[in-house]
């Protein structure tokens, strides 16, 4: 397996890796709230390369959309704030820095987004065609004809049968998983070279959740666009993706291939994780449960933001921050596996240095 | 029914394991042809164009002490049912029974005192729980509603006793009566729409999708405790649920339901090793797996389900059958409805080529799925 670690160290204001497609930086986006501030992406670093599937797996609240909406800067500033360090680069861009004119033709020309809800997510007064011209017609200069052939094409595309007929309809003549397979044409009307998709699937029952899936495979494997998958079902993440981060109120705590991160978890809160999913082996035991709930993001913990839930704590926890940099390979942002300030040999002692070596 | 329930019994004495072991326990919740339609209106005059057949002619039995676990896509009836049953909205047909109590044609007094044997746990922690009410009350209410000399909650200490009694017994604080709903996270919300339930010494509990709003590390607490409140109060559940993973955790037997109807049932092992309707075997193949090794063969099914206003005729899965298709289109499933039938002791199925589904057919199926077909048009209603 190739050792590319989807961690690089932040804010470093050198050029970007050729290699990748997208690099995020030690990226910051907080959120200035009466009350004070919610960080809620707290220095988050990861790159994608071209054709590559990153999965981004996290709870409610842990700050995977907002990493989306940042990148896609969508969010309303202010609220929101991102660091002055932070750097998001694209194809040698650094798109923090883009002006707006130029980060809207960066919009689904370059990255497109899928969101969650079909139905919130397409306008209810336009047929979908219209939509998925108007797409068309803001990033290409052709005539509107020309524009809806290229939304019947990519209805076609997504397996919508009948398309010539289907441009006509409006959302609400739309099953939900129809309407996430217009979505989805949409992103990929103007071929997009990264899609992020933000939880595509959730709001669908299995069986078109299946369905979805498959067309999403199917099209990253047709166009070669890279995909950065949002979910909290770790089952949609074993199936997809074959690189994972895995994010804990604002913080990347583990990453690796699909793999390691779901057979070999080495953070706690992943191990917990895993482990809290019912499954047909864990029938008539208790389930195993991660203590607590998320720290309110007004008010963290000092130290690690899961030690308070965390059943291998120990007295690094409380005073010390574990930084995913820090680590060796930059994997894991945890004390059990990097020597805490002032405490020696770390108690995971760590197997894959050899293979480091050798790779 | 005979004695057939696979559950291990070794592994039915550890803590929140199935009760129902090797003998069939007695019936407690008896359905039996239970209807329930939705008019459509239409036209200038609003007459009445059609019906949305939600519950379509369901039968089966809830046995005391276990958990029956009801599973199927959104739209196939499956809340509609538990709410029905309890009668939070009345049947259009059919007749069941609580210990052998009738419960639709319960009036007045009576119908109160049966509605304390049945309570429910809805789906969203948020929206069933009154915003401008403490906890206090939300739970005191219907300690309030079903008061009598006997149980003495007409008395303000004993409430308050009880209400703190529940509240601890599903894991919050006693001192937390004089808070509001917005204090809490959406677990904590979702106990004290348990404790509001298990309040009013219920036998018979409605889980309506409980943990479906909840992230996995929530829904692994509320799980356990739905389980140990089961042992400690003798609870009887209803599980209601989309997920297929949390059905087969907690569930003793498991119902799937299709378009208004149950068209498979047996005990939980049974059900997931060795499903006969050909839509259990294409529901069960799409649920990931969180290993990713384990690449699974999987029959994706075509389309959309089809507007219970108008369901199929002969079997309502006969238009996105994988097996039918295999089997060179057989003219009985349009034709024909399929009866329920016991293929084995308490295995029940209606499809009539549930015989055919085998490994072999499965894995040829899945081998040759399409992967990306095109979804049917949910037929203009």
């Amino acid at each position: 397996m190739a050792v590319t670690k989807s961690v690089l160290p932040g804010g470093s204001g050198r050029p970007p890796s050729l290699d990748n497609l997208l690099e995020v930086r030690d990226l910051h986006t907080h959120f200035h709230v009466m009350d004070g501030v919610v960080r809620a992406v707290d220095g988050v670093s990861f790159a994608i390369r071209p054709g590559q599937t990153l999965g981004v797996v996290g709870e409610s609240g842990c700050g995977k959309s907002v990493t989306a909406l940042t990148i896609m800067r969508l969010l309303d500033m202010p609220p929101a704030r991102i660091g002055e360090t932070s750097e998001i680069w694209f194809e040698g861009r650094d798109l923090l820095r883009l002006s707006e004119e130029e980060m809207r033709h960066v919009r689904g020309n370059d990255i497109a987004m899928i969101f969650q809800e079909p139905m919130t997510s397409l306008n209810p007064v336009f047929t979908v065609g219209d939509q998925i011209a108007e797409a068309v017609m803001q990033h290409h200069a052709v005539k509107r004809r020309a524009a809806m052939d290229k939304a019947i094409d990519s209805l076609k595309a997504v397996g919508i049968n009948n398309p010539e007929r289907r441009v006509m309809q409006y959302p609400h003549e739309l099953s939900g998983g129809m309407r996430q397979r217009v979505m989805i044409a949409m992103a990929l009307s103007c071929d997009p070279k990264l899609i992020i998709a933000d939880e595509p699937t959730t709001a669908l029952d299995v069986t078109i959740q299946a369905q979805i899936l498959e067309l999403i495979r199917t099209v990253q494997d047709d166009t070669g666009a890279a995909l950065m998958l949002i979910t909290h079902d770790l089952g949609v993440v074993a199936e997809t993706v074959h690189d994972a981060i895995v994010m804990y109120s604002g913080r990347v705590v583990e990453t690796g291939t699909v793999e390691e991160v779901l057979l070999a978890p080495k953070h706690p809160y992943t191990e917990g994780l895993l482990s809290s999913i019912p499954s047909k082996g864990k029938r008539g035991a208790r389930l195993n449960v991660i203590k607590g709930t998320v720290p309110n993001p007004l008010n963290m913990p000092q130290g690690c933001n899961f030690a308070p839930r965390c059943p291998y704590r120990f007295d690094a926890c409380g005073p010390h921050d574990p930084r995913i940099e820090d680590a060796n390979p930059p994997d894991v942002a945890c004390w059990l596996y990097t020597a805490a300030p002032g405490h020696g040999i770390p108690p995971r002692v760590r197997p894959r240095v050899e293979s480091e070596a050798t790779a | 029914m005979t004695e057939r329930a696979v559950p291990s019994v070794e592994e039915g004495t550890a803590s929140g394991a199935p009760l129902a072991g090797a003998e069939a326990a007695p019936t407690l919740v008896d359905i039996r042809n239970l209807v329930k339609y939705y008019p459509i209106h239409g036209g200038v005059l609003r007459r009445k164009v059609g019906d949305v057949k939600a519950v379509d002619d369901v039968s089966f039995d809830v046995r005391r002490g276990e958990v029956f676990g009801l599973v199927g896509e959104s739209g196939c009836g499956k809340s509609t049912l538990g709410r029905t049953l309890i009668r939070l909205q009345p049947p259009t047909g059919g007749s069941a029974s609580i210990d052998g109590e009738p419960i639709f044609t319960k009036k007045g007094a009576d119908l109160k005192r049966l509605r304390r044997r049945m309570q429910i746990i809805f789906q969203d922690p948020v929206g069933s729980l009154n915003p401008r009410m403490p906890i206090s009350d939300i739970i005191g209410e219907g300690l309030l509603a079903q008061a009598d000399r006997e149980n003495g909650w007409g008395n303000s200490a004993n409430r308050t006793k009880r209400i703190e009694d529940y509240l601890e017994a599903v894991g919050l604080r006693r001192d937390f009566t004089r808070r509001y709903p917005h204090e809490f996270s959406g677990g904590q919300r979702q106990r004290i729409g348990i404790a509001r339930a298990l309040a009013l010494d219920p036998e018979f509990v409605v889980c309506d999708e409980p943990v479906s709003a909840l992230d996995v590390s929530i829904q692994s607490q509320i799980l356990n405790l739905l389980l140990d409140l089961r042992r400690e109060f003798n609870l009887t559940y209803l599980f209601i649920a989309h997920n297929l993973s949390v059905v087969q955790y907690i569930s003793d037997r498991v119902g799937v339901m299709y378009l208004g109807k149950i068209v498979e049932l047996a005990p939980v092992e049974e059900l997931y090793e060795n499903p006969r309707h050909p839509y259990t075997v294409a529901l069960l193949s799409a649920v990931p797996d969180s290993d990713p090794r384990t690449r699974k063969k999987r029959i994706v099914l075509r389309g959309d389900v089809p507007s219970p206003a108008a369901p199929p005729s002969g079997c309502r899965f006969h238009t996105r059958c994988w097996l039918r298709e295999r089997l060179g289109n057989p003219e009985n499933c349009v034709t024909e409805e399929p009866e329920f039938r016991e293929i084995k002791g308490d295995h029940r199925v209606a499809c009539h080529w549930a015989e055919k589904v085998t490994e072999g057919t499965v894995e040829k199926a899945a081998a040759e799925s399409v992967t990306i077909d095109t979804a049917e048009p949910i037929s203009a209603v």
